[in-house]
């Protein structure tokens, strides 16, 4: 079995609302898989039905080679799933939630260990600590050691980093790097581009539609329009006056800089470049710095977002 | 001269003089220093339990400093709270705004609460849903906005009452990357009209937006100043690796 997951054109409507709006992609066995986008994009209405806790309106999935709708017992006892909210029991200590987890699996803490050692030991000192008295780093390593006591061939993780630190994100993508290394697929959704870097292919989701499916770094390289970069003092009247040059298609901030694109997609970029750089000495940025530049996958989701029609969800 | 008349007529919206507060023996926030100059955006970073929302409660008034003090748009923390309220906005992480209320409900709401009249009410009602491209959907309910409308009206609804200072709690968790942008372009504007913004956030790109960022670790404000003095501090390229150095040696957060 080379794929670990199917997904082939699913919807799912919540009244007027399409949350997954004919949605196909494949996840390879052994890969860490990406679903970026922000909330209400739809991805967590996608994890539900990859766990056999929704059934989609039309189309078909296949998690593990089975069919979440028919042989829902067996996906939910070979996938580990890790919610966007705390999911836990609040009362219970930490030990007792991973027993209790182990229990419902019909294991032991003993015999999954192995794989959540790591991130269990760091949890260790507060092992009689109840869940709801954690700060939220260790819940997530808690929940995450939940999710992965019956050792299960797939792992689901629903925005496992929001609202978490930058520190706290990177170790938490060490432990998937480990994870993944151990053989496990791993699936997960985070609205951060920064984190999509870190798998091995990531799908774009906005609005209930996949964007695009590729390596992280492919999907910035297949950015088409020529992309400056501009740095200068005053940043506010600096994007405003640049949004006044003829040509702009778009100006985003972007760190310390502004990225700009341009309407002529054939122009040369360094052309370009020395064009905006003498319009913006003209209109007071003597300044300014222009520089063309490879396009990232941020550049990349924002053009695909701005591209595509407007997605009914946003539209009711 | 008072030193609140003085901080006021300095051009400083706030001014914090060893701020402190324990919580038994836990030292949540540990005599912090610092400034925001009037007009400013300041980014008030630090890991997950580093002691920023207990910061922000004291200086916005809802939690008493056990040392230290500070004044905030001129008022004194300790004593003046009433006042702090009237000169200051908020918008928390999530949610400000009623999501059962219509727009127009919002707005009223918010405004009533701050002592405006209706005509003021009116006027900035239209002001802000026509500067926000919302004006077809005063009649819907907020909960029935997408997520990004919402960030970006409770932004707005935090500015009704023209406060000196707003105070913005990650105020772009979970927003596409569009609105994101257009989120910071709302928090330029308000700044370019002499607004003070202090703002928490997770996202390091967001933090080069802002005119000066302070770094807490553990309590305590360990480097404070403008993005690019930091980064030349440091010798890297983004202020991601700045904070990554210094939250990475913080002790305190996860025994909290």
């Amino acid at each position: 079995m080379s794929n670990a997951v199917e997904v082939h054109s699913v919807s799912k409507s919540f009244g007027a609302v399409k949350a997954l709006d004919d949605i196909s992609f494949e996840v390879r066995a052994g890969e860490l898989f990406g679903l970026v986008g922000p909330d209400g994009a739809g991805k967590t209405t996608l994890f539900r039905i990859l766990t056999t806790l929704l059934v989609a309106d039309s189309g078909s999935a296949s998690v593990l080679g089975l069919d979440p709708v028919k042989d829902l017992w067996a996906i939910r006892s070979r996938v580990g799933y890790m919610p966007g909210s705390f999911a836990l029991y609040p009362d219970l200590s930490v030990s007792e939630n991973l027993e209790f987890f182990a229990a419902v699996f019909g294991t032991t803490i003993e015999k999954g260990y192995e794989l959540i050692e790591p991130i269990y030991k760091q949890l260790e000192p507060f092992r009689a600590r109840r869940a709801e008295a954690l700060s939220g780093g260790m819940k997530q390593k808690l929940a995450l050691s939940c999710a992965l006591v019956h050792r299960p061939e797939l792992l689901l993780l629903d925005e496992p980093t929001t609202g978490v630190d930058a520190v706290s994100r990177r170790e938490f993508w060490d432990q998937l790097g480990r994870l993944k290394s151990s053989g496990l697929t791993i699936v997960v959704s985070t609205p951060y581009m920064d984190e999509a870097l870190r798998c091995d292919r990531v799908a774009l989701i906005h609005g209930g539609r996949i964007l695009e499916v590729d390596l992280p770094q492919s999907i910035g390289a297949r950015y088409s329009l020529p992309l400056i970069a501009v740095k200068g003092s005053n940043r506010f009247a600096l994007l405003q006056t640049l949004r006044e040059f003829p040509s702009a298609r778009s100006v985003y901030l972007f760190g310390d800089e502004l990225h700009y694109s341009d309407k002529r997609v054939n122009a040369d970029a360094g052309e370009i470049a020395a064009e905006v750089k003498t319009f913006l000495a003209q209109h007071g940025h003597a300044d300014a710095e222009t520089a063309p530049i490879t396009a990232g996958i941020e550049d990349s989701f924002m053009e695909l977002m701005g591209s595509a029609p407007a997605p009914k969800a946003e539209a009711a | 001269m008072t030193l609140a008349a003085n901080s006021a007529s300095n051009g400083i919206a706030i001014d914090a003089q060893d701020l402190t507060r324990r919580f038994g023996s836990f030292v949540a926030v540990d005599h912090i220093t610092f400034d925001v100059k009037a007009g400013e955006v300041f980014g008030f970073l630090g890991a997950n339990g580093a002691g920023k929302t207990t910061a922000i409660k004291m200086l916005v008034g809802l939690l008493a400093p056990s040392e230290g003090t500070a004044h905030v748009a001129g008022a004194d923390i300790r004593t003046q709270r009433d006042e702090i309220k009237r000169s200051i906005g908020y918008m928390s992480q999530r949610f400000s705004l009623y999501a059962d209320l219509t727009v127009r409900e919002n707005i009223r709401l918010y405004g009533g609460i701050y002592g405006l009249t209706p005509d003021q009410i009116a006027e900035r009602t239209k002001r802000m849903l026509d500067n926000l491209g919302l004006s077809g959907s005063v009649d819907d309910l907020v909960g029935d906005l997408p997520l990004g409308w919402k960030q970006k009206l409770a932004f707005s609804v935090a500015l009704v009452h023209e406060p000196k200072i707003v105070f913005l709690d990650e105020p772009t968790s979970g927003v596409d990357p569009i609105t994101r942008r257009q989120f910071w372009e709302l928090i330029y504007a308000a700044a370019a009209r002499g607004t003070t913004v202090f703002v928490t956030t997770h996202y390091m790109d967001e933090a080069e937006y802002c005119d000066r960022i302070s770094i807490m670790v553990d309590g305590k404000i360990v480097e404070l100043g403008t993005p690019a003095e930091l980064k030349e501090k440091y010798r890297t390229e983004t202020v991601d690796d700045v904070f990554v150095r210094l939250a990475r040696g913080a002790t305190k957060g996860e025994a909290a």
